[in-house]
């Protein structure tokens, strides 16, 4: 039930300074790579330089005998027996028989300082058998391609599909036959993204220990430390509660940092060292050859039309490759691809596939980008071929409250409806395009997530407020978190301090994925906040000798409900803790469980650009995002979640992509060559928070994190035909590709 | 117990012999997947695996989640997010 049918309120909605944002301008705050301790080792990782090659040998001996190193493990120091996802990220942190990618672990070295571990590294020999390689996912789906991992499709795989097919899905309703028929246009495009990685500014950095009595302690920039630990805890063959792990501040995350790659390895050299912490801190090549990207994709989309913009049926078949093991987020694509679509007929082919490139790990919104660039871009180019407005054809087409999804299940509350009125009418859509300028908008959606949630509160001697949350905030979680605490005991948002706590704290938390800390760990919080109040009114009741029922709260302070209660002066939240020691004893609330209630999110974006018809480079001139929140808790930090998945979107269209040579090496692993948007490549983001709230959330929450990366790889492409005639179904739209489609 | 249905993707339907709805008898959703599974086997390694479970339009991760017969209920793929 809502709070208070999401009527005004003090605090939520209002944009308090940062809690974090002192710590990070002075330097102050404590990221991975920042932990040390006394007698503490440092790590490095011997990669395989090649795509795809049998391990005959391993020679360490050279490694060991220098002075100063204290420990090296190879896939033998692991323990064996392991299946299924655990088995995938133990071959993901250390090769076995097999090298599955370039930069895949074969061995990792601790030494008394980085320059020897660096050294040592160097000294061990590893003997290849150099075995043939498959890339590109339209060549690993061939029958013939290279076999990576046989028998390794799971039950969902008819017989006789290729061998690197490991994954299949199909799923839709109504006859499309009858639909296509029904349409008077009737259009199939191919569609392929590359694999773009989540490009977050701190490398990945941990610092293990793990004794001889198998009690180990992990400190780790990540976004979920109950991830951390039990992920390091089956990979090593550990009780799950014998490792404490505890999170640092967090440089970026946007889903690559809810997995591990080389955490284990900190804590199998300690263990081989003695016990002695170790720490082992990524470069950003190794980041990039041996961290997950998000998958890369081949996309077809055939779409009925009518002459007034009714969409009659739809059909998506995508191929996508997340490396050489399951996992591309192809169910999330097609999921996501029509979802902003009310659909009488539609129909979803789906194909995850091997191929010899690192375990692709989840970037905002997996899947959903992908699919939204294949039938946004299809979309648009029906409405132009028809006449017709990209928005009024979204409109006419678009989902609503009860409506049954492209994927099955009927709506819940959603504001597709109210986000696209809401762009239609913003200025943006009405300033004037030049020469070689173009437009271009699409829709986006991503579900959101509730999930594992465990969150405690307590309250101070003096009347203020700690919260301890285990959901790591990467996106002013804290801010908000805080602020619906504050909103709820009716205190400053200063009084309030919100804790990012280590897994010997609560019960199990689900990492920061899925745009679900403000939601989860935000209702949490106020139920805690609520149990607290409870207990305050009680103590007051006490202290005045009449039922615990007769008592309300009201701004911060206990007070009798009415005049039959009696006549007593409010008692403030200060003045109940400043006795709480002698009334019963501490203070607090707690509440855990699976948060259901969770709201998706619908968003559309509009993009101007500019191309140079000599260079074939886009500008981009004017960007707008218009999302629906539900309730945008701190308006500063919705807006900037929606920016900055515009600017990785907007990254992933023009620029990013893995690029690799003949022999499935990464030729661009550093960010010189693998190019982000930088701030001086954008312009301002304009943003519009739309709130439709949830029902779901005491304050109308929805997840804002994943939603903003989906419209823009579309947008652009819509955009660039509009400038120049050009359709680019190929990302990323760099000049060279756009001088090539203007030649035509 | 009462007779709920459960809507599967259509990939499964080589494995529940053609079936894209499902009837168990269950009265939450741990029993229901049980029961799923019971009648086709083939489908245990999936379902185990993981999937999410939508009812009514809300997805639910509790497997103690009540259901009746007038919910409607969808499996789908097990959802994750960055």
């Amino acid at each position: 039930m809502a709070k208070d049918e999401f009527n005004v309120h003090n605090l939520v909605g209002t944009r308090p300074d940062r809690p974090d944002g002192l710590d990070k301008v002075t330097g102050r705050a404590r990221y991975g790579a920042d932990i040390s301790a006394p007698g503490m080792l440092w790590a490095a990782v011997v990669r395989s330089p090649h795509a795809h090659a049998r391990i005959l040998s391993i020679d360490t001996s050279k490694a060991e005998a220098l002075e100063g190193v204290k420990a090296v493990v190879t896939r033998a120091d692991f323990p064996t027996g392991l299946t299924g996802e655990d088995w995938n990220l133990q071959e993901n942190t250390m090769a076995g028989d097999v090298a599955l990618y370039d930069g895949h672990a074969v061995a990792a070295v601790a030494a008394t300082s980085q320059l020897l571990a660096n050294d040592a590294a160097r000294l061990i020999e590893v003997e290849y058998e150099v075995l043939p390689h498959v890339i590109d996912v339209d060549d690993a789906i061939k029958p013939d391609a290279p076999a990576i991992r046989p028998g390794s499709a799971d039950a969902s795989v008819p017989e006789g599909m290729a061998p690197n097919v490991v994954r299949y899905m199909e799923f839709g309703h109504g006859d499309l036959e009858d639909g296509f028929a029904k349409a008077d246009l009737v259009c199939e495009k191919s569609y392929k993204t590359e694999a773009a990685h989540q490009g977050y500014i701190e490398p990945h950095a941990c610092m293990g220990q793990l004794g001889e009595d198998g009690k180990g302690e992990m400190w780790v920039c990540t976004q979920g430390q109950w991830f951390i630990r039990r992920m390091c805890s089956a990979v090593l063959g550990m009780e799950t509660s014998q490792l404490r792990v505890t999170p640092s501040e967090i440089g970026g995350g946007f889903g690559g940092k809810t997995t591990i790659f080389m955490e284990p390895l900190s804590l199998a050299l300690s263990r081989k060292a003695g016990g002695k912490p170790v720490k082992l801190v990524m470069s950003r090549a190794e980041v990039l050859r041996a961290t997950g990207p998000t998958a890369s994709a081949s996309m077809d989309v055939k779409i009925g039309m009518t002459r007034d913009g009714t969409m009659t049926a739809a059909r998506a078949e995508f191929r996508m490759q997340g490396g050489a093991f399951p996992g591309a987020p192809v169910d999330m694509a097609l999921y996501c691809a029509f979802a902003p679509y009310k659909l009488p007929a539609v129909a979803h082919i789906g194909y995850d596939v091997l191929a010899n490139r690192p375990k692709c790990a989840a970037y905002r919104a997996p899947g959903s980008p992908m699919g939204a660039f294949a039938v946004e871009s299809l979309v648009d180019e029906m409405c132009r071929e028809l006449g017709l407005d990209p928005i009024d054809v979204r409109l006419k087409n678009g989902v609503k409250s009860g409506d049954k999804s492209s994927y099955g299940p009927k709506f819940g509350s959603i504001g597709l409806t109210e986000v696209l009125e809401a762009t239609k009418a913003h200025p943006n859509l009405a300033a004037p395009l030049g020469p070689n300028q173009g437009r271009g908008a699409a829709a986006g959606y991503w579900f959101n997530h509730g999930g594992e949630t465990s969150v405690s509160m307590a309250i101070s001697e003096d009347g203020t407020a700690q919260v301890s949350v285990g959901t790591p905030d990467i996106g002013g979680s804290r801010a908000s978190i805080a602020l619906m605490t504050a909103e709820t005991l009716g205190i400053p948002y200063e009084n309030v301090r919100v804790n990012v706590v280590e897994t010997g704290a609560l019960g199990v938390n689900e990492p920061t994925h899925g745009s679900r800390a403000t939601f989860a760990s935000g209702k949490a919080a106020v139920v805690a906040a609520e149990q607290a109040i409870g207990e305050m009114c009680r103590r007051a009741a006490n202290e005045w000798g009449i039922d615990p029922e007769a008592v309300e709260w009201v701004d911060g302070a206990a007070q009798p409900a009415g005049p039959n209660a009696g006549k007593f002066p409010p008692m403030s939240i200060a003045e109940i803790a400043g006795k709480m020691g002698s009334t019963g004893g501490p203070i607090s609330g707690h509440h855990e469980g699976n948060l259901d209630g969770v709201g998706a999110s619908f968003g559309t974006h509009v993009v101007d650009v500019e191309v140079d018809p000599e260079t074939g480079r886009t500008t981009i001139l004017r960007y707008l995002v218009v999302q629906d929140a539900g309730r945008a808790i701190h308006p500063s930090y919705v807006e900037g979640q929606y920016q900055g998945g515009a600017a990785q979107g907007i990254g992933w269209a023009l620029n990013e992509e893995y690029v690799y040579d003949d022999q499935g090496r990464l030729a661009n692993p550093v960010f010189l060559d693998y190019r982000v948007p930088v701030a001086s490549d954008l312009p301002m983001i304009d943003t519009v928070i739309v709130e439709v709230p949830n029902p779901g959330h005491p304050f109308g929450v929805r997840g804002v994190g994943e939603t903003g990366i989906t419209p823009p790889l579309p947008a652009i492409a819509n955009a660039i035909q509009h400038a120049t005639g050009a359709r680019l179904r190929h990302l990323p739209m760099t000049p060279a590709k756009v001088l090539a489609a203007l030649k035509g | 117990m009462a007779t709920v249905a459960l809507h599967l993707w259509s990939g499964l339907r080589r494995l529940t012999g053609g079936a894209e709805v499902v009837e168990v008898n269950a009265e939450t959703v741990g029993e229901a997947l049980d029961a799923l599974c019971a009648a086709h086997p083939g489908l245990a390694p999936l379902i185990q695996g993981g999937v999410s479970v939508v009812i009514d339009g809300d997805m639910t991760t509790s497997r103690h989640h009540p259901v009746t017969p007038e919910n409607e209920i969808f499996l789908m793929q097990r959802l994750k997010g960055g």
